[in-house]
């Protein structure tokens, strides 16, 4: 593969990266929600691959292939039957900003991204790096998400949004973390996802909604 | 002054005002058949002017000048455009009128008169109408701007047709991410600001939800003419933008009478088939609520925006 269509390949990546952490914001459905998280970790394991094919390392390859096997196939799978377990009510999310205006913030968030990560890009110029903005502003919008939505399975999107970001981030960096941190990270999200996918059914089961709201007074 | 752009500047009106109300039909008649009707045939909307324009001109009581001189604004400015935006040839008769910010501006003077018309007839409608537009408006067109901004970042310069043949030249910036959010962004606002679905439904009279035919509801006979020949014009003049910008192939680049024939059938395909998805599309899709509307121009305008970011970051 030749230098040109590299950078071209990953370049729209992480273009496809940034438009679907935009959409998570844009859409309200959380099935939508879904396939969207899922195209966008398939936009992941594309830059993976790339650093894959690029570096000529195997473990990345490994690396690729775990990403799209966690983010593609079994994280959508786990949030799609933590949301048919919530029943219809909480099937749309309802953002505490409306959608508007956090698209806006989107847009505010994105430009502070490009600038605080300007002297990130300056230590080691190249086409990789070039494009941590845009993994940072993917980490800010799902930290967006996280805070500005009521449901804990939409919560859990915004969390695994911003887990992407980092993701992104780190393999545009250094062009692949050690395999074992990799797996260690990938791991802890599952757990994670795991443990509030339990969360979001107990909460369901003692007030009857997901609303995060209801956590702050205390319940005999 | 070049020969070609003194071709383009006589082709390129003539090609819009002949072609336009064509394009209407066609959308029209693609709409009718996939709804189980017969439709009235592609050639429906000029038999219509011939009609309008065939009747004695007739102004409302309280209308003024801005009302009676709306329409020819609307028309004029449409006419500016297609003769100086790189349609069907790149060069233009007047290139420093070419430029991205002349163009939009054209446009949306445009827009303004028609909405200044709503107003002044004084009616509930025409309020109403004016009000919507303007609140569309004034999200279309910074989208607009920002949106081929993108495109013109890498080019060094706003000029429509310096963007066009850079394009031509370097066909690996057509699919680069930049030019594809701002795609994303323009195909968005170039269906608010034509009035199609889901933002304005253009086949309905006095319904709650309108917003261009709110405002020329009072508007008859030549006049009303003139303001369909001009919607429509829009419309083709959009999508030929649009096509232009990111699939540039087939247009003239040489005064050649072969080439500008090209030209012209290059730019004749490539609206029929955005025109045609247009209305295939329309098909599947309901209105949007009014009070979404600015949450789906809000989307595209941050589209627009992480387009010229990413032009910058990514280049």
């Amino acid at each position: 593969m030749s230098e040109t269509t590299y950078v071209q390949l990953l370049y729209l990546a992480c273009g496809g990266l940034l438009l679907t952490s935009v959409l998570m914001l844009w859409r309200r459905e959380l099935a939508v929600l879904i396939r969207v998280f899922a195209v966008q970790g398939f936009a992941l394991a594309v830059i993976a691959g790339l650093a894959a094919l690029h570096h000529g390392g195997i473990e990345l390859g490994a690396v690729a292939v775990g990403i799209l096997v966690l983010r593609v196939g079994i994280l959508p799978w786990l949030l799609r039957r933590a949301v048919a377990a919530v029943g219809p009510a909480s099937r749309e999310t309802r953002p505490l900003v409306n959608v508007a205006a956090s698209l806006l913030v989107a847009a505010v968030l994105t430009l502070l991204a490009y600038a605080v990560s300007r002297p990130l890009v300056e230590l080691a110029p190249a086409a990789a790096t070039s494009a941590i903005p845009i993994g940072v502003a993917v980490v800010l919008i799902g930290f967006f998400v996280l805070i500005t939505r009521r449901r804990a399975p939409s919560q859990l999107v915004g969390f695994l949004l911003m887990d992407n970001g980092i993701t992104a981030v780190g393999l545009l960096t250094t062009a692949g973390v050690a395999l074992t941190v990799e797996l260690g990270v990938a791991l802890d999200v599952l757990l994670a996802v795991l443990v509030l996918q339990i969360l979001t059914g107990r909460m369901r089961e003692t007030f009857g909604d997901t609303d995060v709201a209801e956590l702050r007074e205390l319940h005999d | 002054m070049s020969a070609l752009g003194i071709v383009g500047g006589v082709v390129q009106p003539l090609a819009v005002v002949a072609g336009s109300p064509v394009l209407v039909g066609m959308m029209r008649q693609v709409r009718a058949r996939l709804e189980g009707r017969a439709g009235p045939g592609i050639a429906q909307p000029w038999r219509d002017l011939r009609k309008l324009f065939g009747k004695e001109p007739i102004a409302p009581r309280g209308t003024g000048v801005v009302f009676r001189a709306a329409p020819y604004a609307l028309v004029a400015t449409t006419l500016v455009v297609s003769f100086v935006a790189p349609l069907a040839t790149v060069d233009s008769p007047l290139d420093p009128v070419a430029d991205l910010f002349a163009v939009v501006a054209l446009l949306t003077a445009g827009t303004v008169a028609l909405a200044l018309a709503g107003l002044d007839t004084g009616t509930a409608f025409g309020g109403m109408g004016a009000s919507r537009e303007m609140t569309i408006v004034a999200l279309v067109e910074p989208t607009l701007l920002v949106a081929v901004f993108a495109l013109s970042v890498p080019v060094g310069s706003t000029n429509l047709a310096a963007i066009v043949s850079s394009t031509l030249r370097d066909p690996a910036r057509a699919i680069s991410p930049a030019s594809l959010l701002a795609a994303v962004a323009l195909v968005i606002v170039i269906v608010a600001e034509t009035g199609r679905l889901p933002v304005d439904n253009p086949s309905t009279h006095l319904e709650l939800t309108m917003v261009h035919e709110a405002m020329v509801l009072e508007y008859a006979g030549p006049d009303l003419a003139l303001v369909e020949l001009a919607s429509a014009m829009r419309l083709g003049v959009f999508l030929a933008l649009l096509a232009n910008l990111f699939v540039p192939w087939g247009i003239a680049t040489t005064a050649g009478p072969f080439a500008v024939l090209g030209g012209v059938l290059a730019l004749a395909v490539k609206v029929v088939v955005l025109g045609l998805a247009l209305a295939v599309g329309e098909v599947f899709l309901a209105k949007l609520r009014l009070f979404r509307v600015p949450e789906l121009l809000a989307g595209s305008f941050l589209l627009a925006l992480l387009a010229v970011a990413a032009s910058f970051f990514l280049a």
